[in-house]
């Protein structure tokens, strides 16, 4: 018996989610008393060996087969249950990212057994207890899981990556999982660039200026900007905007936009409804701009400054330019 | 062609989320209802698709009675059916494949195949990212999720999934399971024709068979939050020298 994690790999590299996959398994299999075990599916597995041995796992199981060239969920998905027969893990601990949250639950769909996504805390039994995330963090929900193997996937950086005391040296076994055309079926067969280079991307921008439907129209957005220009940051919106058809999805913040960690965000003209701050929780900053007092009240707003969005951000952006800011 | 789509009535919660104090739902008393983002899209792509290729679209939901009203909302766009499966609470993702899959096979054996299933990629409230998958294993079909596009070219649908600043490619055989997000393409807004042909359109009422919950819900909490009051940084366009400072003060100039 033991507990497996499964890790998510670029050629045997893994990343940040993936330690954080590992040390949270890690304190689940020694609260169950049992051994880390991790399993890699893919070309390049094995290097994943010394990093997994960093934090605690004694067997590094790598599944190679030439239909696991492109990512392909239902397959990985077999693989990882063939080897759940062979290990009879008492848990399987993935990330929850689009693709582990895919994986697991064809994994819960193959084994019949319930799956519970992004955990923030797990804690072994006959019946485990969790903490799992809803409503894309405002919400958490405390459940139990039932069944003889628990599924379980750790919502992204929630849980801190800790290497353990000792380092060990884990033991490689490799496996050629049997796969079938119909688990194949689905599998990547292109990709495709999105973005032509230029622009500072949502996701990874410093300094994020959105606006709401407080900026009035598709036009309104002109000194929103012109800030985040200034600022070397990027331009968000609210759905309230989207779907006014304002400005594209792709630059929606929030439960269903896309999620921002800049040092700062400041949001015009938005009312903060808990889908947006869904988005924004990772912003060390949020200053609202706003012509209701009322946000005052928001405690995700950590600075205000109430007024008209379309006086105060040129404001800022002519103080700016006086202080030298092209 | 026939499609269906699974979609879910949610709370819209607006600025901050109180609880029941029993702990096992939000308190709704003074809030909206709606369908999610991703769903919405499913719903807006069915009615789409039909319209290019002929056919009859549906949209299916297990909820409370009240869950009539996202239905109308989604027949107000174009959806022509409407299945309810009745129950009273939320049920976990299991349960409520397992009956989403009953109703499916209760209309195979009526006559009605469908040749594509929308689901959102993820609830928007209790976000399990996984009734699509189990239904489309239980039926034995492809699925594909997080979808950005989706084109129909001869019995197969070729789908666009974002991941990162690319799009992956997958390439399926239909009758197929799909799950979207929003973005899919902008739902259009519903016509006042369009809300009183919906009053007419027939929907099917079912009481689905409960199974015990593998994922038991034992009470929901709010996430600890600082409490840290708002800093008022100014009025009107005289705040901005004290916006500058701030950004200083925090180096991002
Ligand atoms: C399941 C679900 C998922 C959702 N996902 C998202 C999501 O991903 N992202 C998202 O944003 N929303 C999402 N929403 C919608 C969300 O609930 C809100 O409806 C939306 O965020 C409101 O947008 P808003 O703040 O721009 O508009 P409003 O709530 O209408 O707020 C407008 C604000 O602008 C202020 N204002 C008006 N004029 C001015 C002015 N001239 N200058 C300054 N301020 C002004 C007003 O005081 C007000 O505070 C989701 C909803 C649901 C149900
Ligand atoms: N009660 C429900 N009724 C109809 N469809 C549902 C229901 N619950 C979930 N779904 C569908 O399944 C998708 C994924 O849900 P989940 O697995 O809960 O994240 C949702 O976006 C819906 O399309």
């Amino acid at each position: 018996m033991a507990v497996l994690a499964l890790l998510e790999h670029d050629n045997g590299a893994i990343g940040d989610v993936a330690t954080q996959v590992l040390s949270f398994g890690a304190a689940y299999a020694a609260a169950a008393g049992l051994p880390l075990h991790a399993v890699v599916i893919g070309p390049g597995g094995e290097a994943a060996a010394e990093p997994a041995g960093r934090f605690g796992v004694t067997t590094l199981h790598v599944a190679e087969h030439e239909g696991l060239v492109a990512y392909a969920p239902q397959a990985i998905a077999r693989g990882v249950a063939e080897l759940i027969g062979r290990l009879s893990p008492v848990a399987v601990i993935g990330a929850g990212s689009e693709r582990g949250n895919e994986v697991f639950a064809h994994l819960g769909a193959i084994t019949d057994l319930p799956f519970a996504a992004n955990c923030i805390e797990a804690a072994p039994g006959e019946v485990a207890q969790v903490t799992r995330v809803r409503w894309g963090g405002s919400l958490l929900e405390e459940a139990r899981v039932h069944g003889a193997l628990k599924l379980l996937t750790l919502a992204p950086h929630s849980f801190e990556a800790r290497p353990a005391a000792a380092a060990a040296q884990p033991a490689v076994e490799r496996f050629t999982p049997v796969l079938s055309d119909v688990d194949l079926a689905v599998r990547v067969v292109e990709r495709v660039q999105t973005q032509t280079g230029g622009g500072v991307s949502l996701a990874s921008a410093k300094v994020v200026v959105s606006g709401g439907r407080g900026a009035g129209s598709a036009e309104g957005f002109a000194p929103i900007e012109e800030l985040a220009g200034l600022l070397g940051g990027a331009v968000g919106c609210s759905r309230a905007v989207t779907i006014a058809g304002w400005r594209s999805h792709t630059d929606q913040v929030g439960q269903t936009g896309t999620k921002i960690a800049p040092e700062i965000y400041i949001a015009c003209g938005i009312s903060g409804a808990t889908q947006h701050m869904a988005g924004c929780k990772g912003a060390k900053r949020i200053l609202a701009v706003n012509t209701d007092p009322e946000v005052a009240n928001t405690a995700d707003f950590d600075y205000a400054v109430i007024g008209d969005l379309h006086q105060v951000l040129p404001a800022i952006s002519a103080e700016l330019r006086k202080a030298g800011l092209k | 062609m026939n499609i269906l789509v699974c979609i879910k009535r949610v709370p819209v919660t607006g600025g901050r989320i109180v609880l029941r104090d029993d702990e096992q739902a939000i308190e709704t008393r003074h809030l909206g209802f709606a369908i999610s983002p991703h769903e919405e899209c499913g719903v807006e792509e069915a009615v789409r698709l039909v319209e290019q290729n002929g056919g009859e679209s549906t949209v299916l939901t297990l909820g409370p009675p009240e869950a009539e009203e996202q239905i109308r909302d989604a027949m107000a766009v174009g959806i022509n059916r409407g299945i309810l499966l009745e129950t009273s609470e939320e049920w976990d993702a299991q349960a409520t494949a397992a009956a989403i899959v009953a109703a499916v096979e209760e209309e195979r054996a009526a006559g009605t195949e469908y040749d594509l299933i929308f689901f959102g990629n993820e609830s928007a409230d209790t976000g399990n990212y996984q009734v699509g998958i189990r239904v489309a294993h239980a039926l034995g079909r492809p699925c594909v999720t997080g979808l950005k596009k989706i084109e129909l070219v001869g019995g197969r649908a070729r789908c666009e999934q974002e991941i990162d600043d690319q799009r992956d490619v997958y390439d399926v055989a239909l009758p197929a399971v799909v799950t979207v997000k929003e973005g899919l393409n902008l739902p259009r807004y519903p016509s006042v024709p369009g809300r009183l042909r919906a009053k007419k359109k027939p929907i099917d009422r079912k009481t689905p068979n409960p199974r015990p919950a593998a994922l038991e819900r034992v009470r929901l909490k709010l996430p600890p939050g600082e409490d840290k009051p708002t800093e008022i940084l100014g009025h009107g366009p005289e705040a901005a020298p004290a916006v500058v400072e701030l950004l200083r003060q925090i180096g991002v100039i």
